[in-house]
């Protein structure tokens, strides 16, 4: 009986412990999130939106990074939607269950845990280099559509399995080919877990910082872009740029920077959600 | 004889639509496939863009040279290229790191498919998975203007850039990737397994770690490689927070440089098209895609091999 209680007392204590460590994760989120706003709030004013990065930090503005950031990520979508939506939609629909079927997948889950820095090498000998593109946001888009397609890709595959097989078997029995049944059947059904796909990799885009510094992208930008082959600047850049100055001032500029970037972030990862539980409901 | 005459058109008409139909029926399939390929392509392009400059900075710095040499230093007049500096900087990281992450996102897996009532887990999934997705360079600022004074409050001999602060930071970034992958490995278990547990007088912490655990072991163990691959390739938080300096130690107390954040500061600096210091960008760049395949291709094999179906 005695062994029991120990036993017991041995589970109750386990438990505690485990919801102890499950709360650290929280915690030091809780703590960084409340340190960043503390040190950042003070710098966000109507001028942080519609300034310069400057030499005095109560000046200085973010514009470039926004500016920079929202190009990329339109060019970036651009590239990444098409390619990414047609390659979930070949392996799923329309690929045998072949070698090379099988290589095009193991490719693609390797393509995803490759680290996104030697991406930006690829960039740099590839589309800054070969192509002739220079330190561009062409470049820098064409490097970054590449770091999210295996998100894009799979999302979208999973979308796509997602759809119940009567709904093909019901366009097929009308006499409809496989790629109008892909056109107007499948995408529609899977639409809502493509776009899920698409917004996971927005943020992914909007927050990778490594492959854009690879391809050049400048950390100080005095003008706006005025066409895909232009110097730029990205959101994450501008932020990094500010952290490297010695002055504390900068810092908390920096931090300014930050909020901005988390709450476009979590906006996006809100979309996200609440798509996801239409979607889930939908499908039950 | 019109009426049969309009009826033969209108089957030819029907015909050619059909036609028409497979043809761009088959067009389409093309053109996917084309899309397909390219993420053969973007593989083709690392290997050989990684390969062909490293071709050029193994034509002056021998392969022995460059993997078991002790000094790195590309930037002097008389430079060396001994790989070990920027990889042990790369291992300590990733060693400290997973020391956080790994148990913490473990215990955390555990709890939520074992522990937790269906309104906790609710509150707490999404939480990590906002902590998810947090960009690296924001954790890389909390590590340098956080982690590091309140590091050097405790130990005052903590260098201003430092692995230690760097590594919590890393760990920090990859508690969630250990414990959705976790969580969804224990949750593939099936009940029965538990019943079978609990109904031999077994408690759910017994049945937690000798039945559950080991049944999702290769699961847990794939979540473990992945999170170890994601410490490796990390590079805006070492960038920022561990310095600089390519340092054969294993003291996380001392600022030192990893193969990532020596790609970016070379990247930085002026190293001009066709030295050998760009080239040792590739060669070190050949080396972190090699070693996160590795890594990639193992944590798969693991998948497979140790797969059970029930």
């Amino acid at each position: 009986m005695n062994y029991v209680k120990y036993r017991k007392l041995k589970n109750s204590i386990f438990h505690g412990i485990i919801f102890c460590v499950t709360l650290i994760g929280i915690v030091i989120l809780a703590i960084l999130l409340i340190d960043i706003i503390r040190r950042g709030i003070p710098f966000l004013t109507k001028t942080f939106f519609t300034n310069f990065p400057s030499r005095f930090p109560n000046k200085a503005g973010i514009l470039p990074g926004i500016v920079g950031s929202v190009n990329i990520i339109l060019l970036t979508i651009a590239f990444a939607v098409p390619v990414g939506l047609g390659t979930a939609v070949y392996l799923e629909e329309y690929a045998k269950n072949n070698r090379l079927t099988k290589f095009i997948k193991i490719n693609i889950s390797n393509l995803s845990g490759t680290p996104s820095i030697v991406y930006g090498l690829l960039g740099l000998a590839v589309f800054v280099r070969v192509m002739g593109l220079g330190k561009s946001i062409l470049s820098g888009a064409l490097t970054m559509s590449l770091v999210v397609l295996p998100i894009v890709i799979v999302s979208s595959q999973e979308a796509i399995k997602a759809v119940p097989q009567y709904l093909r078997h019901g366009s097929y029995a009308l006499g409809a080919t496989k790629w109008q049944t892909i056109r107007k059947i499948v995408i529609p059904a899977a639409l809502p877990g493509i776009f899920t796909g698409v917004i996971l990799s927005v943020s992914r885009a909007l927050g990778e910082s490594a492959p854009l510094l690879m391809v050049g992208a400048a950390t100080y930008v005095s003008k706006l872009p005025d066409s895909v082959f232009s110097v730029f600047t990205a959101l994450p850049l501008q932020i990094y740029y500010w952290m490297g100055l010695p002055k504390e001032d900068f810092k908390d500029l920096a931090a300014a920077g930050i909020i901005v970037l988390l709450a476009i972030l979590l906006t996006t990862n809100a979309i996200t959600i609440v798509l996801r539980n239409k979607y889930q409901r939908s499908v039950e | 004889m019109t009426q049969s005459a309009n009826a033969a058109q209108d089957r030819k008409a029907a015909g050619n639509r059909i036609r028409r139909m497979k043809l761009s029926n088959t067009v389409a399939r093309n053109i996917l496939f084309l899309f397909a390929s390219i993420t053969i392509l973007t593989t083709l392009g690392i290997i050989i863009s990684l390969l062909r400059d490293s071709i050029g900075f193994f034509a002056e710095v021998p392969i022995k040279d460059f993997l078991l040499g002790r000094v790195w230093t590309p930037l002097f007049n008389d430079p060396q290229f001994g790989v070990l500096p920027l990889v042990s900087g790369t291992v300590l990281i990733t060693f400290v790191s997973g020391l956080i992450s790994i148990p913490i996102g473990l215990f955390t897996a555990i709890y939520l498919s074992e522990y937790a009532n269906r309104k906790v887990r609710k509150v707490i999934k999404p939480i990590l998975e906002v902590l998810a997705g947090i960009p690296s360079i924001v954790f890389g600022y909390f590590a340098l203007t956080a982690i590091t004074p309140f590091l050097k409050n405790i130990i005052p001999q903590t260098e201003i850039f430092n692995a230690l602060s760097a590594s919590i930071a890393v760990g920090v970034m990859t508690i969630p990737l250990v414990s959705s992958l976790s969580e969804d490995a224990l949750r593939a278990v099936p009940d029965s397994l538990r019943q079978g547990a609990l109904a031999l007088g077994s408690t759910k912490m017994e049945t937690s770690l000798k039945v559950v655990v080991p049944a999702a072991i290769s699961g847990i163990s794939a979540s473990f490689v992945l999170a170890i691959s994601r410490a490796i390739g990390e590079t805006m938080i070492v960038t920022i927070a561990a310095g600089a300096r390519p340092n054969l130690t294993f003291n996380p107390l001392q600022s030192v440089q990893t193969m990532t954040s020596f790609i970016v500061q070379a990247s930085q600096g002026d190293n001009p098209h066709g030295t050998v210091g760009y080239y040792s960008l590739f060669a070190v760049g050949l080396l972190l895609f090699l070693i996160t395949l590795g890594l990639n291709v193992f944590s798969h094999h693991m998948v497979d091999k140790y797969r059970k179906e029930y």
